[in-house]
């Protein structure tokens, strides 16, 4: 009885070991979310997943520059599974479940909305799935909740607001009485502008606000929002718009003389400046959420990664296409750093989120510190310029850079308390 | 003053883009019975031809002032090819159906619709600026307008009106009526209520892809174009009562001066005050402002 016990755990143990191995060179399935259909498809999503594409893609072949010249994840190839992030938050989550629980994804990077990213952290809370967020701004993420497998490798919207308002009012000397807005009546448009409203009235004191218009999201007719703000005469109009809603934003309010009645800043504007460029005037303010496309570092990643982008989709890489990158750089990072630390096995996804934990790694738009959220958000620094045509090509001029720990609160700080306390560290 | 002077131009502007998008919506509703939900995606097929062709031709050395041709020609041309098809390779065969299952039919050819644009022009924005600020601006006080704005109010008045002669002036027209208040005998009469039902899906989707066509220069055409100008569209047919030309101007009118109103001088109600008015109407007159009692028919 006792020989047929062991012949029965001998066969067990062999069928075990080379599944055991194959585990361990199993390729890593990453679900990528992004836009695929949908407004924000055109400016972001398809940029983005283009991103993930070239980046998956050039990691399997270790030809991604150093630090990042191993292939894949630490030796392990990489799967993408890409799905469409339109559709609303209950699709979302409906979709990162099927991606968790049908498709048995390791990891999910993903996520340019707000609200979409809002309505998935505690979801992949639940289902104890690393989840990394690309682009998403919202600075409620991780200052009102604490996640342990939550990560978000791009900084906040706070970070575009306070860098917005010390640009404009470097830009203007601090002359400037009294300032507008214009946003998108949503998580992302509506803090974007009270991190901006508070941290001008802390750097320009005496200034006020003419009108704040909150239109809803894609939206697209601005005709009376204009108006109103024509009639108040700011000296700043501020606007976090994105996507189709920026671009008739900027087709609407040229004719009617907005550009050049006030200093006009655009914080995600980087991804329309080209597209739109017999429609912009010189000195408009233009924010690339953070140190992305024309104000990223000349260094050896990113004078790859333009290239390598350029020469596949035929354009330059904007904003979402390098938060995209940064945020598969970092993950990678994380991971081998574990895997180094598990003396060269694979990590399990515990031992990649204690690596990830305020972890700095180098992106093609230069270091990137995990440093607030208990080390689950990055900070980044960013940088300001305005438009200026060179021989009818549109270029940025007058460019200022902001580092992190100026434009970004200290850990465990909530961004409005940071604000109100004037900037204090 | 001034600021209420900017709130009854502003106000204008939006109304004549509202009842262009919306009156064909009505009049489709008024002869076949059909809450086209796909009407949206006439406006975005209208604003994608238009901005697509006029760009191809612009950048081919039309003179720039053609454009305006080229915007209602190319909303003649996809509404030419894609109407009749819908009509008679679809609908055609769906009017024994419920109103119900027809509605969902055309939602289902809305989100098809959605994807073939997808699948035509991509998810990258067309673009077709020009014709904006090509006839220069006008100052009104403090506030500079683009004449272009006149040409919606232009279009606009022109339709209403037109569709308003047409109903009440011609023999077609009469015919039409008709057909609107009983088919049966419309049929029996000798009308050919077939060539009606062309004509008018074909007339309404028509307008709603002028609306598309001549809302493109001064918007990013993108994929999702069509989404709000249905729901925007649904709630002034629904103010105005469903079928009514005359309650689809007001509609039009009411929501475009109460959301200029708001956007004036109380931004944060924007969001929520088109549907206020919508309940409010139909907390009052649950079949709209220009309802018709309806003969009960045994």
């Amino acid at each position: 009885m006792n020989a047929i016990r062991k012949a029965i755990a001998a066969a067990a143990i062999a069928a075990l070991v080379p599944a055991a191995a194959a585990a361990q060179d199993a390729p890593l399935k990453i679900g990528v979310v992004s836009f695929l259909s949908g407004p924000a498809a055109g400016p972001f999503g398809v940029p983005a997943r283009n991103s993930a594409e070239i980046m998956f893609e050039m990691l399997n072949k270790g030809m991604v520059p150093a630090p990042y010249s191993t292939k894949g994840f630490g030796g392990h190839p990489l799967q993408m599974n890409v799905v469409d992030e339109s559709g609303g938050t209950t699709t979302q989550v409906t979709e990162f479940r099927n991606m968790v629980q049908r498709d048995k994804v390791d990891m999910v990077i993903g996520y340019i909305s707000s609200g979409s990213c809002l309505g998935i952290a505690p979801v992949a809370e639940e289902l104890k799935k690393l989840t990394v967020f690309f682009d998403c701004g919202t600075p409620r993420i991780f200052e009102e909740h604490s996640y342990k497998y939550v990560f978000r490798t791009a900084a906040t919207a706070t970070m575009d607001s306070v860098g917005a308002a010390l640009y404009v009012r470097d830009l203007k000397k601090g002359k400037i009485k009294s300032f507008a807005g214009i946003n998108q009546n949503y998580a992302w448009g509506q803090d974007s502008w009270s991190d901006f409203e508070a941290s001008m009235k802390k750097l320009v004191p005496g200034v006020k606000v003419t009108t704040s218009q909150m239109p809803k999201i894609f939206a697209g007719q601005y005709n009376a929002e204009i108006s109103t703000i024509l009639a108040g005469r700011p000296d700043v109009v501020h606007s976090s718009l994105w996507g189709g809603d920026l671009e008739a934003l900027i087709l609407q309010a040229g004719p009617r003389g907005l550009f050049k009645r006030s200093t006009v800043i655009l914080t995600a504007g980087e991804p329309a400046m080209y597209k739109l460029a017999g429609s912009l005037p010189n000195g408009v303010v233009i924010g690339a959420r953070g140190p992305y496309g024309p104000y990223a570092p000349h260094n050896a990643l990113n004078t790859w990664f333009r290239k390598v982008f350029q020469d596949r989709y035929g354009v330059v890489p904007n904003y979402a296409a390098y938060h995209m990158a940064q945020a598969i750089l970092g993950t990678k990072a994380a991971w081998e750093k574990a895997q180094a630390a598990n003396g060269g096995k694979r990590p399990s996804q515990d031992q990649v989120i204690t690596a990830f934990e305020h972890l700095k790694f180098e992106s093609p738009a230069g270091e990137v510190d995990m440093a607030n959220g208990h080390g689950h958000q990055a900070i980044t620094g960013t940088a300001y310029g305005v438009t200026k045509k060179v021989h009818g090509k549109m270029t940025i001029a007058h460019i200022r850079r902001y580092p992190a720990s100026e434009v970004n609160p200290p850990d465990g700080i909530k961004s409005s308390d940071w604000i109100a306390s004037g900037f204090k560290r | 003053m001034e600021q209420l002077i900017a709130v009854v131009i502003d106000g204008i502007i939006y109304s004549a883009w509202l009842f262009v998008a919306a009156v064909g919506l009505t009049l489709i509703y008024g002869v076949m019975k059909i809450v086209n939900v796909a009407h949206g995606s006439f406006y975005a097929l209208g604003a994608y031809a238009a901005a697509s062709i006029t760009g191809v031709l612009l950048a081919h050395g039309m003179p720039p002032y053609w454009s305006y041709a080229t915007l209602l020609g190319s909303a003649v041309l996809v509404t030419v090819i894609v109407a009749p098809l819908i009509e008679r390779g679809i609908l055609r065969f769906m009017y024994d159906k419920d109103e119900v299952v027809i509605l969902l039919i055309t939602y289902a050819l809305f989100l098809i619709f959605e994807d073939v644009i997808k699948l035509i022009w991509g998810v990258n924005p067309y673009f077709v600026a020009e014709p904006y600020g090509l006839l220069g601006s006008f100052d009104i006080g403090d506030l500079t307008y683009p004449y272009y704005n006149l040409i919606l109010v232009g279009v606009a008045i022109i339709s209403g009106t037109g569709l308003y002669w047409m109903l009440n002036h011609t023999r077609t027209g009469k015919l039409l009526v008709a057909v609107i208040h009983d088919t049966e005998v419309s049929r029996a009469m000798g009308i050919n209520v077939d060539r009606f039902y062309v004509a008018t899906f074909a007339f309404g989707s028509l307008l709603a892809a002028i609306g598309g066509a001549y809302t493109a220069p001064t918007i990013s055409v993108v994929p999702g174009l069509g989404v709000d100008v249905i729901v925007l569209s649904f709630a002034v047919v629904v103010i105005g009562g469903l079928g009514s030309l005359p309650g689809a101007a007001l509609g039009a009118v009411i929501v475009g001066l109460v959301r200029s109103a708001a956007i004036h001088y109380l931004p944060q109600a924007e969001l929520f005050v088109i549907y206020l008015v919508m309940a409010m109407v139909l907390a009052f007159r649950p079949r709209g402002l220009f309802s018709l009692a309806e003969a009960r028919k045994i």
